[in-house]
């Protein structure tokens, strides 16, 4: 079995950590440098940023805050939100970032996926998926969960990887923030019909939650917000928690960084 | 203060590896010049992306032959990810592509299939993997790797794997889901890390430092 990785996932309404419920009812939570320094010393596997209002270029954006984050941080760093081109795909990776998740603007164009990741490489492409239950299937949104798009979500994370997407990043819209547990469902018909890793988004409540949705939904790797955020779990009671489960994950590290290099 | 100069062939963000150095105290010069890379006291060799299109852009800036010449004369050389795969000599990604062969070896395709044939193995191999001791080898000290533990995690993306001909160039393994994957190579002045120690966290910072003192 592969070794699970543990995401943290900022959401920036730069320059604040926000975090709502299903995408709505934000509330500024601080600094995102001071979240993602102390995810990094606790032994992060990831960390995601995602601009919630897609504002890139503006003052204090999130590319300021990656550029400032990535002197501290030595452990892969994808950004999301508002990458509309190949151009803006650079400017992330400039400012620090390791990889990019698009959902938006791959939507609108698909060739996007190709042409990012012929640049690039696919293992910076990441395809973001918000998918919202439909009855007995699941529908791609974008705008942060509130447009749909009529594609249907486990077809559209097939397209992308053929078109040349490394991940999928996929995001329960319906679980987003509820703290209730990933959608299984929607994970494990991801992660069956394709071989790129799938990373689980939206409603991790538990390390429960996690287990489930590595062993029932198949994920590759998990994204999680508000249970380190609001400090309901530290990474290194997860990774026990992991081990318990007899989930392979990187050794649990207490991170000193300075002593440590 | 320790000088290295990181190579610059337009491909990829620099940004990191940079940092990545001058955490641990490096004097960090990105360069594209080939005169600059003859001279330099160390040389980092980053990337990211296909191989023919890295090799390309080396060879279009005449650094192809200025890095093999730096190699020769003894110049510590560090190779990353698919800087790490373009020292061997050949690369089977997208075809067949011919590498600057410092090493000598070739690059070959992580297979999907395990080796009970039926078991699908996700590539790229994206993830923290534990580095362990090739068969030949229980220890690092003359290595990059002294002082990082057997089964010490690092950050690998890949989707290609370097076999060098000699075993004995084989620094490190890891086992990525029953296979041996080529985690780090090298000889004499010549390293190659196929994951990146600029997103391992401190245990790869600690390898840039021992990089950078040695």
């Amino acid at each position: 079995m592969r070794n699970v990785r543990l995401i943290a996932r900022l959401d920036v309404k730069a320059p604040n950590l926000v975090k709502g419920i299903q995408f709505e009812g934000l509330r500024k939570l601080g600094d995102p440098n001071d979240f993602a320094l102390r995810y990094y010393r606790e032994g992060v596997d990831e960390i995601y940023y995602e601009d919630i209002v897609a504002s890139l270029y503006e003052r204090n954006s999130l590319l300021d805050i990656i550029e400032k984050t990535t002197r501290d941080i030595f452990v892969p760093v994808t950004i999301g939100g508002g990458l509309r081109s190949v151009d803006d795909v650079a400017a992330a990776l400039r400012a620090g970032a390791d990889k990019v998740a698009i959902n938006t603007a791959a939507i609108k164009n698909p060739g996007i996926i190709s042409d990012v990741a012929r640049r690039f490489g696919s293992q910076c492409m990441v395809l973001s998926i918000q998918a919202k239950s439909q009855g007995d299937s699941w529908e791609s949104y974008f705008d942060n969960g509130r447009e749909h798009s009529g594609v249907d979500a486990v077809e559209w994370a097939e397209r992308g990887q053929s078109l040349g997407a490394g991940e999928i990043l996929l995001t329960s819209v319906d679980q987003e923030g509820t703290g209730k547990g990933f959608d299984l469902s929607l994970l494990k018909a991801v992660s069956d019909r394709v071989d790129i890793p799938v990373i689980a988004s939206g409603g991790m409540g538990c390390s429960q939650d996690l287990a489930n949705a590595v062993k029932v939904g198949g994920a590759d790797a998990v994204a999680m917000a508000h249970v380190l955020h609001y400090g309901i779990c530290s990474l290194p009671e997860l990774r026990e928690a992991c081990r318990l489960e007899e989930i392979p994950v990187r050794h649990s590290m207490h991170v000193d960084s300075e002593r440590a290099a | 203060m320790k000088s290295v100069t990181v190579i610059d062939y337009g491909t990829v963000n620099l940004g990191n590896i940079v940092r990545g150095l001058e955490r641990v105290g490096a004097c960090v010069r990105a360069s594209m010049d080939s005169d600059e890379v003859r001279q330099a006291d160390r040389l980092v060799l980053p990337g990211v992306g296909a191989f023919a299109a890295g090799m390309a852009e080396l060879s279009s800036r005449s650094l192809d032959h200025a890095v093999i010449e730096a190699a020769q004369a003894g110049t510590p050389l560090l190779g990353i990810c698919l800087g790490m795969q373009m020292l061997l000599d050949h690369s089977e990604e997208n075809g067949s592509h011919r590498g600057l062969g410092i090493l000598a070896g070739n690059v070959k395709v992580i297979p999907r299939e395990g080796v009970d044939g039926s078991k699908r193995r996700k590539v790229p191999h994206i993830g923290w993997n534990a580095l362990q001791y090739p068969p030949n080898r229980s220890h690092w000290q003359d290595s990059c790797l002294a002082g990082i533990q057997h089964g010490e995690f690092c950050y690998f993306v890949h989707s290609y794997m370097a076999v060098p001909e000699n075993p004995n160039h084989i620094l490190a393994q890891c086992n990525y889901e029953g296979l041996a994957v080529t985690a780090a190579i090298g000889r004499d002045n010549i390293t190659g890390l196929q994951f990146h120690p600029e997103r391992s966290g401190p245990h790869g910072l600690k390898i840039l430092k021992r990089f950078i003192n040695h």
